[in-house]
């Protein structure tokens, strides 16, 4: 009996999956062999999608990047490592075999909806393990952990947990930011699509810590494999008894809005108003859905809870450096050899992450630029890559980490429009509450076209700093908080582009 | 806007009995606990820049101008949206803070209209002030970049302009829809530049917007303006005064230029309104100054000659001849009259003095008669005295809200706002109407329970709560142990638990669900605090007075009396119906409900007014028109009240009226009763009086002239003329003296006068040495009786009823935008939304009938025949009807009965069998009417020919 596994995430299907997979059934009907062909979640390594691992009895060995037209010739080889496209085994690939995968341990290895693979290979241990300790006790874990939020304000997870467990309501709830909308950025889908029962496990564990009966998964509506995958996965985990009365989640899909990834936005969504930005405080966490107290958390943040209850606080407090504790699932994106996503404990550098393991960049010319965190995340030069990933050596250096994304850029950068592309994003997706954003963003982007075309660019750059300010002191949420970090950032590391020295005279 | 800029404090008022102490630019405050960082640097007199932040909603957070430093907290956090904590040290006015603020500005101002000296708010523009306090010299980013200015105004509706070139998207407009009003037809549409204010509609008119104006009042650019502020500038005075359309008796600064009023805008610290207003206490005052206004006495000889303007001397002369006359002809009680409850307390005074000491009888009623009379009647009995028992603001604290027989978002708008945003809080709601009234199921409300029950069937289904109350021991044992009388509540306890009262035999009378009838009632019983309101769907009924008798014992039953958030709450219509009623406009009762028959009441009186008064009652409206037709009730005199358009029976009234010799009318404009008039004696709008009015909450509020009479006197100076031609001079010098002698006269107004009222504002009565500051609530240790009596209230159905010929019920009521007879509303923009009464009828009724929307429909009881365009509405039930009597020429009352309440010939307005079918021409009395109706209004000028 011989397995294929491919994979059916969105990255993989975006470079012609499905194709290689109906040209498997294809073949394997034709020559009549007993195939069984596996859909799994993917492995991470975007230049080898679509990847196929076929396992003849004696392990899995991975293929790739596959095409249609490689089919047939695979099948005649018998599947043997003479053939162009084989890799080995994925463990051997050093891409891979540097990684901690705790997070993603089975993404890609099992088949998303089987309850039974999930519990083969690791799943349940945390929930097992939560349903013998009281909530206070769940809360200490996860404070004992130091795990902090993975969408990106790296807040405290514990500290959260326990304001929501310490709330008095008659409903409290779990709501899982799933609109991951940062630029570069996919693991939330990728865990979802190939891994839906770890967030599922995630969320009943957190439920019981905070004791909230409801949980959402807010996801956004770009994601349809995942909200397949994941509606799948909580049929079946109903059925199976995991979730019900003492705890349910349910699926709702945004519609097409960045903002919505700010929590207090999302929760207006959620309640079927406008994505609008709400004022702090009050603290979703004491009146969050629906006036209730509520625990708002990234995607990767509810995916490292149960390893942190299978294995303890302090297990995962040991992991990764100074106040950055446990993993993290980096995303390795834009102009790059080997893009895909790389988990480890914090400490790696910048400089391994874009150079040993993503190759540098993909045209091959130098990397002059790279914005870590997303698009209101700061653009740092080559000279500053030995940074280790840490949200504090990050801080030291006017940059963040964010969710973790790594967008690579080479020499063909102009980071003048990459400036005012910063206040463009910020225009499309501002929700229009605040004065700084909803206008500032439009300004912004019309100075930057002036800077950008020539005109008056002493007074002009002295106005976009100004604008920055003011949108950094003054806007309502990150939004038009931080659309200021990539500009100056950019203005800072990279003036040539924004002023030649005789103008800045 | 508004002219005289009133302290904002920026965010609503935080109530807590804990308080914090701070310290905002060094001084030293405190507040209680919630209050945000603006509105404790307001107390503590500094004033933050603010555009987003009123007082009159909650903080937003979104114009980014408030931002303050606290010691010890990294940025700059928005002070509306910051609550102030214990110890806090606050900086409102630094060098980062003046930057951050000029670049907020600056953004504004790069996306706006620079035309700030011919804009309709130039001098009163929030922007233009914040522009000018934070300094701002220059746009740096020119004007040429993407803005809104070619945007183009929304004029759709009659009494404002939207102008999205110049808004600064600070949502107060929405969140005053939202959170004030409760309509919520606002919404931000797009998202950031584009950002625009919308209504979900093509334009306002043809949207949600009930025209209350809070939108325009919160707006703090002229994005919003009022149409009369655009075409005349910004006023330059203003008046604090009452409205005069319907009982909330809103708080109002006339704002003027000159004697114009330019707008009327709702004040902040009124009682019954905190700021608020509707669509007609707002904008519709132009009625005051139409071409239709008879500002020139008149008279004439027979109903059939033109009218002739005469001077005031001459018609005081004409009309006390005529009366003596006809006193002389027919007897002492051969003349009478009807006081307005439309006039103010001063006014109206006069008017049953005159009756009792001139005309020497108690021929003296007013329309409290047709409408709240067995409220009168039923609190009487049962508490002790004819009042509500709570003031508005009471609703705040209740946690189950049964409105009975009342339409509150079209009859009383502005409390129907309160109400809602309780209901928003987690209130429950209780609708017993037979109608889907919109607050059945409204944005973000919907009743627990809704009875849609036959017409004429409120007593049954009262008794069916009381019922299960009983019998499922919901009773509050303690309270009726405690307040009410043992022998009474035994007795109402053994006939209450008959079966014929129990919920399945009352569901068949009533066609309602008997599970939904045990729900409300458990619903009602089991509440902390259960608060009943109630309208003329109770009160114009057969046994109007039993059912007022019947939620009394409910509200006894379970203890909901006495204190705030419960009560029995009866919405008086008419801005002064309560006051014409305290006053002692009651053919059987003195002012303050003391019997006529009560010699020592009387005596008191005589002694005051020098004259010897009658013992014995007088006629009652209904009386009057059938002692008219028998010639012993032969002369009236008629004070702002339109009885041949809003009496039931319209064809026995208008037979009554033709038969009297002398017909008076004092009034505003010719209506339908000035048809059959001999004496026409003009009257004032409120913008001309001076004295007082009282609210469907016991509030006196005053009433203050903004101009000088247009008739040149005062309507009190006009009766007490008229008084003094009959003989018995009235040598008043001014309203006060005439309150001075209510308060001298009457016990539970003993503490009140108009300086009083100046210096201290509204009062509710009782106002004397046992209630100095007033009285909010009533019955609070004792009831005004001492104890509650519980009272038999046995269900008798109506006789009128529906048979193969009139199967249809038929019933009456009112709609937001118009006021009863339309007398003023006809006369303002507000014909926009309403020109024509029509017909609501249930879709199956008009399909089995053949009627679609809009048709011509003739509807016929057993007194007469009208015709109406017909409206297929599904708010109705199935065997029901439902029309409102705002224009004349719609004769619904030619339709009505001559049926009453039992206790107190209160109109059966509510029940009227009547067929509905397709019409092709309208009735007889309509074509009647159309005909007459330019003889009846054929006036000559002072010395003149008749003009056509």
């Amino acid at each position: 009996m011989i397995t294929i596994h491919l994979s059916m995430d969105s990255a993989a299907v975006a470079v012609g999956a499905e194709a290689v997979a109906a040209t498997i059934l294809a073949e394997t009907k034709s020559r009549s062999i007993d195939v069984t062909l596996v859909r799994t979640g993917s492995r991470g390594m975007h230049w080898l999608e679509p990847l196929v691992e076929i396992d003849v009895g004696d392990g899995r060995k991975a293929f790739g990047p596959i095409s249609p037209d490689d089919v047939p010739s695979l099948f005649e080889g018998n599947f043997n490592s003479s053939h162009p496209t084989a890799l080995g085994s994925v463990d051997e690939i050093e891409f891979f075999a540097d990684q901690q995968r705790m997070i993603f341990s089975r993404c890609g290895i099992t088949d998303p909806i089987s309850l039974l693979d999930y519990g083969q290979h690791g799943g349940f241990e945390g929930l097992k393990a939560a349903s013998k300790m009281s909530a206070s006790e769940i809360v200490d874990a996860v404070m004992t952990s130091g795990l902090r939020g993975r969408g990106g304000a790296a807040f405290p997870a514990g500290i959260k947990w326990k304001t929501v467990l310490s709330a008095e309501a008659d409903q409290k709830y779990i709501v899982c930011n799933a609109d991951e909308g940062d630029s570069g950025t996919f693991a939330d889908r990728m865990i979802m699509e190939g891994d839906p029962f770890l967030l599922i496990e995630g969320m009943i564990i957190a439920g019981l810590g905070v004791e909230a009966s409801k949980g959402y998964i807010y996801l956004r509506s770009e994601y349809p494999v995942a909200q397949r995958v994941l509606t799948r996965a909580i049929e079946i985990a109903r059925t199976d008894g995991l979730l019900g009365e003492a705890f349910d989640i349910e699926v709702f899909m945004g519609a097409g809005a960045y903002i919505c990834g700010e929590e207090t936005s999302l929760l207006e969504s959620l309640e079927g108003k406008r994505g609008q930005v709400r004022a702090k405080p009050p603290l979703p966490a004491l009146e969050g859905l629906n006036g209730r107290p509520t625990l708002v958390h990234n995607v990767i943040s509810l995916c490292s809870v149960p390893s942190i209850l299978a294995e303890g606080g302090q297990w995962y407090r040991d992991l990764g450096m100074g106040r950055s504790t446990g993993t993290m699932p980096f995303q390795l994106a834009g102009n790059i050899k080997r893009g895909g996503l790389f988990e480890a404990p914090f400490g790696v550098t910048l400089h391994d992450l874009v150079h040993k393991y993503g190759g540098g960049t993909l045209s091959g010319r130098p990397v002059r630029a790279v914005q870590v965190g997303g698009p209101l995340g700061a653009y740092l030069p080559a000279s500053m890559l030995d940074t280790p990933m840490d949200y504090e050596a990050f801080q030291k250096i006017g940059a963040g980490v964010g969710h973790g994304g790594i967008v690579v850029f080479d020499d063909t950068v102009d980071l003048a429009a990459q400036a005012k592309y910063a206040f463009d994003f910020c225009a499309i997706e501002s929700c229009g509450k605040c004065t700084p954003c909803r206008i500032g963003a439009v300004r912004g982007s019309e100075v930057m076209a002036k800077v950008m075309k020539g005109e008056d660019n002493v007074a002009n750059l002295a106005l976009v700093e100004d604008l920055c300010e003011v949108m950094e002191d003054g806007s309502l949420c990150a939004m038009g908080g931080m659309t200021p970090i990539p500009v100056m950032s950019a203005m800072k590391h990279f003036r040539e582009d924004f002023i030649s020295e005789e103008e800045s005279k | 806007m508004t002219l005289h800029k009133n302290e904002d404090f920026g965010t609503p008022e935080a109530r807590s009995s804990e308080s914090v102490t701070l310290e905002v630019d060094g001084n030293s405050v405190s507040v209680p606990k919630g209050t945000s960082l603006m509105r404790a640097a307001k107390e503590a007199g500094i004033s933050i820049p603010k555009l987003c932040a009123t007082d009159s909603v909650e903080a937003f957070g979104s114009c980014r101008m408030c931002l303050v430093e606290v010691e010890g907290k990294n940025g700059t956090p928005s002070s509306c949206t910051t609550p102030a904590q214990d110890g806090m040290v606050v900086k409102t006015q630094t060098d980062r803070l003046a930057k951050l603020r000029r670049g907020v500005m600056e953004l504004y101002i790069s996306d706006h209209p620079l035309d700030c000296l011919t804009c309709p708010t130039n001098g009163d523009c929030e922007l233009q002030d914040m522009a000018g306090a934070v300094g701002l010299r220059d746009v740096r980013y020119g004007y040429a970049g993407e803005n809104h200015l070619d945007l183009k105004k929304d004029e759709s509706t009659p009494y404002f302009t939207y102008d999205p070139s110049k808004c600064i998207v600070c949502s107060r407009c929405v969140r005053a829809c939202d959170e004030v009003q409760g309509t919520l037809a606002l919404t931000i549409e797009g998202r950031g530049f584009s950002s625009r204010v919308a209504t979900g509609a093509e334009d306002f008119f043809n949207s949600e917007c009930v025209s209350c104006g809070a939108c325009v009042q919160a707006c703090p650019t002229a994005t919003l303006s009022e149409n009369s502020l655009i075409e005349h500038g910004v006023p330059e005075r203003s008046v604090e005064t009452t409205c005069a359309y319907c009982g909330v008796g809103c708080s109002f600064k006339a704002e003027l230029k000159g004697d114009q009023v330019i707008r009327m805008m709702p004040s902040k610290d009124g009682k019954a309104n905190h700021g608020h207003s509707c669509v007609k206490g707002r904008f519709a005052f132009g009625y005051a100054s139409h071409k239709d206004r008879i500002t020139k006495p008149m008279i004439r000889d027979t109903i059939d000659a033109p009218w002739q303007e005469v001077s005031w001397d001459d018609a005081i002369a004409f009309a006390a001849k005529r009366l003596k006359a006809t006193q002389a002809k027919y007897g002492k009680k051969s003349i009478g009259g009807i006081t307005s409850s439309r006039c103010t307390n001063e006014e109206v005074w006069l008017v049953q003095k005159m009756i009792r000491a001139a005309f020497g009888n108690n021929n003296v009623d007013t329309c409290a008669r047709v409408c709240h009379s067995p409220t009168g009647y039923g609190l009487k009995q049962t508490f002790g005295t004819s009042a509500g028992t709570q003031d508005f603001d009471s609703v705040e604290e209740a946690d189950v809200i049964m409105v009975i027989g009342s339409n509150p978002t079209d009859a009383h708008p502005v409390f129907a706002s309160q109400m809602k945003k309780r209901l928003r809080e987690g209130a429950k709601l209780i609708v017993i109407d037979p109608r889907k009234i919109d607050l059945v199921r409204s944005p973000h409300i919907e009743a627990a329970h809704h009875l849609p029950l036959q017409p004429g069937t409120n007593v049954a289904v009262i008794n069916a709560l009381a019922h299960v109350i009983v019998s499922e021991e919901l009773i509050d044992e303690g309270f009726v142990a405690e307040r009410c009388e043992s022998d009474a509540f035994e007795d109402w306890k053994s006939f209450i638990l008959d079966p014929v009262n129990s919920p399945e035999s009352v569901a068949e009378i009533a066609g309602i669900d008997a599970e939904e009838i045990r729900a409300a009632a458990r619903l009602y019983a089991g509440a902390g605090n259960a608060a009943i309101y109630y309208g003329l769907g109770v009160t114009e009924h057969s046994q109007g007075s039993t059912m007022v008798m019947g939620m009394a014992n409910l509200t006894m039953l379970t203890g909901n009396i006495g204190r705030r958030g419960v009560g029995l709450n009866p919405m008086r219509g008419q801005n002064n119906v309560q006051g014409s009623c305290d006053m002692g406009s009651f053919p059987h009762e003195f002012s303050g409900y003391r019997p006529v028959s009560d010699e020592t009441v009387r005596t008191g009186f005589q002694e005051a007014w020098g004259v010897e008064l009658d013992g014995e009652p007088g006629f009652r409206i209904p009386n009057m028109f059938d002692e008219a037709c028998a010639d012993n009730f032969m002369g009236i005199y008629v004070q702002g009240e339109d009885i041949a358009q809003s009496d039931p029976n319209i064809q026995h009234v208008e037979a009554a009226l033709k038969n009297m010799e002398c017909v008076i009318v004092q009034d505003l404009f010719l209506n339908e009763t000035a048809r059959f008039a001999h004496v026409f004696l003009p009257g004032t709008s409120f913008l001309e009086k001076d004295g007082t009015f009282i609210n469907a909450e016991r509030r006196l509020g005053r009433v203050r002239k903004v101009m000088k009479p247009k008739t040149g006197m005062e309507e009190w100076e006009v009766t007490a003329e008229l008084s003094k031609a009959m003989g018995y001079p009235m040598p008043y010098e001014s309203a006060a003296e005439i309150m001075d002698e209510i308060a001298a006269l009457t016990p539970t107004f003993a503490g009140v006068s108009f300086e009083r009222l100046d210096t201290g504002g509204s009062i509710q009565w009782p106002c004397n040495e046992a209630a100095p500051d007033g009285t909010p609530v009533m019955h609070v240790d004792e009831f005004v009786r001492g104890k509650g009596l519980f009272v038999v209230t046995e269900y008798i159905p109506t006789e009128e009823k529906t048979n193969r010929k009139f199967p249809l019920i038929l019933t009456t009521g009112r709609i937001l935008s118009q006021y009863n007879v339309g007398a003023q509303t006809r006369r303002t923009e507000n014909n926009q939304w309403m020109e024509k009464d029509v017909l609501e009828i249930h879709s199956s009724d008009a399909e089995a009938r053949g009627i679609r929307e809009g048709d011509w429909i003739s509807i016929r009881s057993r007194k007469g025949e009208t015709t109406l365009a017909a409206m297929i509405s599904d708010r109705m039930t199935p065997g029901v009807v439902y029309t409102t009597f705002h224009h004349p020429e719609s004769g619904t009352n030619v339709i009505t009965t001559e049926l009453s309440d039992w206790a107190t010939s209160c109109p059966e307005y509510k029940v009227t069998a009547v067929q509905v079918a397709p019409a092709n021409h309208k009735s007889e009395w309509q074509r009647h009417y159309e005909e007459t109706a330019a003889l009846h209004t054929k006036i000559a000028p002072f010395g003149g020919e008749a003009a056509e």
